[in-house]
């Protein structure tokens, strides 16, 4: 089963991208592969991912490790899953500073003290002898994204961070990691299907379904020219504030990807497939804006142009 | 800007995790399910394929007196495949008692776990469910029924009834309901939390409605792996018993009843008298054990999600 | 003007904090959850209720349903006060009130059929023969876009989004006149947001039913409701007609959270947010009205008296110092 069928995509350096997509569209999977960090099972045929210069795919797990915490962080959706109810802030937050970057005793504690002021967390002397449990869901995230940061990595991979928090608690969320990358300068990957949130923090967005990326480009253009029409269908099902327009819906159910159909994997849903994308697999086209879609449509647009 | 990350070309495939595979095939675990239907089967048609009737002494079909007793498995001198795993002190044969023992060991076994299984479970399930001073009353009443050693307190009530196959199963299920509510009331407790649970009583299911359609099939999973975990138990306490000569009354066959008569001539090299009932209850013993685990490998939820 | 499907009238929940280990020690504090709110909803309309976690509203949920008990105040179904049914009366509230949750994979019981799922509010309250009750069982599931047959699947053979449209299912299937919805469509993906949504305004058209519909995403609580109430700490700030609501939203709270609502285009022009903090405990409300320590409009009077409920304009209502009554 093809969970994730050759993608591509790049990132640099201060740059949001937004993997947009909804479930059993590979886009975890995309971001375990990132890692290397596969589940029992799923395996890398084919294709590179370069990071920062070298290669991971020809990494040992021995190797990874030594990138992972560190150049590359992770932030997950439930922080409860991702922290240790028993370590107090202290031991977790540093952890991977300790790893990592082989701080101790007193650099330590400045170290982990300073990132959680970067996360804003009041009084970080006093906070970080606590225990997750008595923290409210924000924070738990914040310490999250604190531990992401401990290891001064060069990109931060978020999976819905966002999802379990209120309303004004994930703003403040978004707007803390919005300073954090002008502070420092990390890149940051999004995977979400949530478009708002991509609409207000990435500059690029790849839209993922059943496996494959089917549109790229800047977020603004996504928005404003969807090329591919499971894009716009997507966002036309959005409502909207203030807007009472019927939600457009769209029909049928994402594939199985045991068994995918012929030709493009979405033409059984797609309001203007025709003979061709019934058949034949269409390829991947760039516009003159470096947006790209994965569509006969948009072949036949760019043909006539 | 430097390029911090690229993906080219990236393809993954998943294949059917090892786990996946067990949990999906039909790989049944086949020697104890064949152990456990091969003594069901003796137990059965004992009466048809038992060679010589358990309780009496084999006659030579000549003279029609008894023959010899303590005689060796056929395998050994002086033993005749007539009796093939040799005859006790009462000349009665050996595997002809050991079938016919087979239906206490299982009747015992059994019922035993059954009806500690359906009076544990009941409890459990009402104690979980409803709560307030019934649940205080029966967690109390389970925590200390908990506390006593089965084997003494089986051999007390067993001194205190009088001796019958169906008294050693309500002594079995008198020793044994408190594993069951233990363990139910729990997983109850984290059940009526559940949605569906909310929404039949929000729909104004009954109590009992709600206890006997909702919570009590979603705790079979559990209720079905401690009563093949039991059933092993169950069968080692019932064959102590009648070793100690307190459990089903002689002349019916029980496997630990002939391990006791078998103590004696065991020193004096007789070892087939008990050897064998032994090994039976070992068997049997093993297989409801491995059964059991299977079953809760099998049915655990967070791998039947996977 | 007919009368309210629904009327709730200063409607309160306090819950004991016990002091004592085992639950049984003397009461210390309460926990006011729900601290006098009130508002109605008509036949055929859906009002929807938004709110951050600690709102109360999911104990106003679970009194609407009978699940909890009020600690004082009235809710009318039909005129009638419900508010301490019991028997067989309650039975009958039951029959007409149903409810559809979050998440989908818990609303449906794993081991029932899914036609005895939706015929159970029918073995429960009519005595229809078996037949009959098939046969409305079959009705409700084409009602909501699924086929008869799938009756004797189990809920783990259906998607997320089917698997709720099962639970509507059941919901109607007494022709309930009332269906709460708590956050009915935030466990789903993007796409099937827009099915449910688009089917539950369409059975709304169709069969008359109200809604209380509550949710997080005020998008797609203004898409589906007529009128919003929104909440905090346990009390009502503001209500209004959706559209309203969102072109001129009154209470400071509700103006931050649609300053904090996430945009729908990246060129979307929003108000800066000035939050501080977070929302505090229920147990020790601040003095006044609940939201001074963290409005930004906060005045003297603010910290020391309770605001009142105000009409600013035709149905549309703020508990705020900042306005007089027009």
């Amino acid at each position: 089963m093809k969970a994730v069928d050759d993608i591509t995509f790049s990132l640099k350096e201060g740059e949001t991208l937004g993997i947009v997509g909804e479930s059993g569209c590979g886009k975890t999977t995309t971001c375990h592969a990132l890692f290397n960090l596969l589940p029992p099972g799923g395996q890398l045929m084919g294709g590179s991912i370069h990071f920062d210069g070298t290669e991971i795919t020809a990494k040992s797990q021995k190797e990874m490790q030594k990138i992972r915490g560190k150049e590359m962080a992770m932030i997950l959706q439930d922080p409860m899953a991702s922290l240790d109810p028993l370590f107090s802030i202290f031991d977790q937050v540093g952890e991977p500073a300790y790893h990592h970057r082989k701080l101790r005793r007193n650099s330590l504690k400045t170290q982990v003290e300073e990132l959680l002021g970067m996360v804003r967390i009041p009084s970080p002397s006093i906070r970080m002898k606590e225990f997750p449990h008595q923290m409210s869901g924000g924070m738990r995230q914040r310490i999250v994204g604190a531990m992401a940061l401990a290891g001064g990595p060069k990109l931060i991979v978020a999976d819905e961070p966002t999802t379990n928090l209120d309303v004004t608690i994930q703003l403040q969320y978004l707007e803390l990691l919005k300073e954090l990358q002008d502070q420092t300068g990390v890149a940051l990957i999004f995977v979400t299907h949530n478009l708002g949130i991509v609409a207000k923090m990435c500059n690029q967005i790849a839209v993922m379904y059943a496996g494959k990326i089917v549109e790229q480009g800047t977020t603004r253009d996504i928005f404003n020219q969807p090329q591919h029409p499971y894009t716009d269908a997507l966002l036309k099902s959005i409502p909207v504030l203030g807007n009472k327009d019927p939600l457009y819906v769209i029909p049928g159910q994402p594939p199985n990807l045991a068994e995918p159909p012929d030709g493009c994997l979405f033409h059984p849903r797609c309001p203007k497939a025709d003979q061709r994308c019934r058949v034949e697999h269409p390829p991947e086209v760039v516009l003159q804006n470096a947006q790209s879609s994965v569509c006969w449509m948009t072949h036949k647009e760019e043909q006539h142009a | 800007m430097s390029q911090i990350s690229s993906v080219k070309n990236a393809t993954v495939l998943i294949f059917p995790s090892i786990q996946r595979i067990i949990l999906k095939s039909r790989n049944l675990p086949i020697l104890p399910i064949a152990i456990i239907v091969a003594v069901l089967f003796l137990a059965i048609f004992a009466n048809l394929i038992s060679p010589h009737d358990p309780e009496r002494s084999v006659k030579d079909t000549e003279t029609g007196r008894p023959i010899d007793n303590y005689l060796p498995p056929f395998w050994m001198d002086g033993g005749s495949i007539r009796t093939p795993l040799g005859t006790d002190f009462h000349s009665r044969d050996i595997l002809s008692r050991l079938i016919h023992g087979s239906r206490v060991s299982l009747i015992v076994g059994l019922v035993g776990t059954l009806a500690a299984g359906l009076v544990g479970t009941t409890l459990g399930i009402t104690a979980g469910y409803l709560g307030g001073w019934w649940d205080q009353i029966i967690m109390r009443v389970t925590d200390a029924w908990l506390a006593l050693p089965s084997l003494i307190f089986a051999i007390f009530l067993a001194s205190v009834l009088r001796p019958s196959l169906w008294n050693i199963v309500i002594i079995l299920a008198l020793v044994f309901w408190s594993r069951y509510t233990r363990q139910i009331r729990a997983e109850v407790l984290a059940l009526r939390e559940r949605d569906y649970v909310r929404l039949a009583e929000v729909t104004g299911a009954s109590r009992l409605r709600v206890m006997v359609k909702h919570i009590l099939p979603n705790t079979l999973n559990t209720v079905m792996v401690l009563f093949s975990l039991t059933i092993g138990v169950a069968i080692i306490i019932e064959a102590s018993l009648s070793f100690l000569g307190i459990g089903v009354p002689p002349p019916k066959p029980a496997w630990g009843l002939m391990m006791a008569d078998g103590r004696g001539p065991l020193i004096a090299g007789k070892w087939w008298i008990s050897v064998f009932p032994g090994l039976c209850i070992m068997l049997l013993v093993l297989a409801s054990n491995l059964l059991g685990d299977w079953l809760r490998v099998r049915l655990d939820p967070q791998l039947r999600n996977r | 003007m007919p009368e309210p499907v629904l009327e709730v009238i200063d409607l309160k929940k306090h819950f004991p904090v016990r002091s004592s280990f085992l639950g049984m020690g003397s009461v210390s504090q309460w926990v006011r959850a729900v601290d006098g709110i009130s508002f109605s909803v008509g036949a055929g309309e859906t009002l929807g209720v938004v709110g951050e976690s600690g709102c109360g509203k999911t104990t106003t949920a679970k009194l609407i349903l009978a699940q909890e008990s009020a600690t004082s105040g009235e809710i009318r179904f039909q005129g009638q006060d419900v508010t301490r049914l019991k028997g067989r009366d309650l039975m009958e509230y039951r029959r007409s009130v149903q409810a559809v949750f979050q998440d989908p994979f818990s609303s449906l019981s794993p081991r029932m059929r899914v036609g005895d799922i939706i015929s159970e509010p029918l073995e429960i309250h009519t005595d229809l023969s078996r037949y009959n009750i098939r046969t409305r069982v079959g009705e409700v599931l084409e009602l909501v876009g699924l086929q008869p047959e799938q009756a004797s699947l189990f809920p783990h053979e259906f998607s997320g989004g089917q698997r709720q449209r099962i639970a509507i299912a059941r919901a109607l299937a007494t022709e309930a006149k009332l269906i709460i919805l708590d956050e009915p469509v935030s466990a789903l993906d993007v796409s099937i947001r827009a099915h449910i949504l688009t089917l539950l305004e369409d059975l709304q058209k169709q069969l008359g039913v109200s809604y209380v519909f509550i949710g997080h995403d005020l998008a797609a609580v203004a898409h589906i409701s007529h009128r919003i109430a929104v909440m905090y700490l346990g009390e009502i700030v503001e209500t209004a007609e959706s559209l309203d609501l969102c072109n001129d939203p009154q209470h400071p709270y509700t103006q931050v959270l649609f300053a904090a609502s996430l945009p729908s285009h990246p060129d979307e022009d929003k108000t800066v947010l000035n939050l501080s903090g977070e929302v505090p405990s229920a147990i020790n409300p601040p003095t006044g009205c609940s939201f001074h320590p963290r409005c930004e409009s906060a005045m003297p009077q603010c910290s020391t008296f309770e605001p009142t409920q105000k009409t600013l304009s035709v149905g549309h209502m703020a508990a705020c110092h900042l306005h007089e009554e027009r």
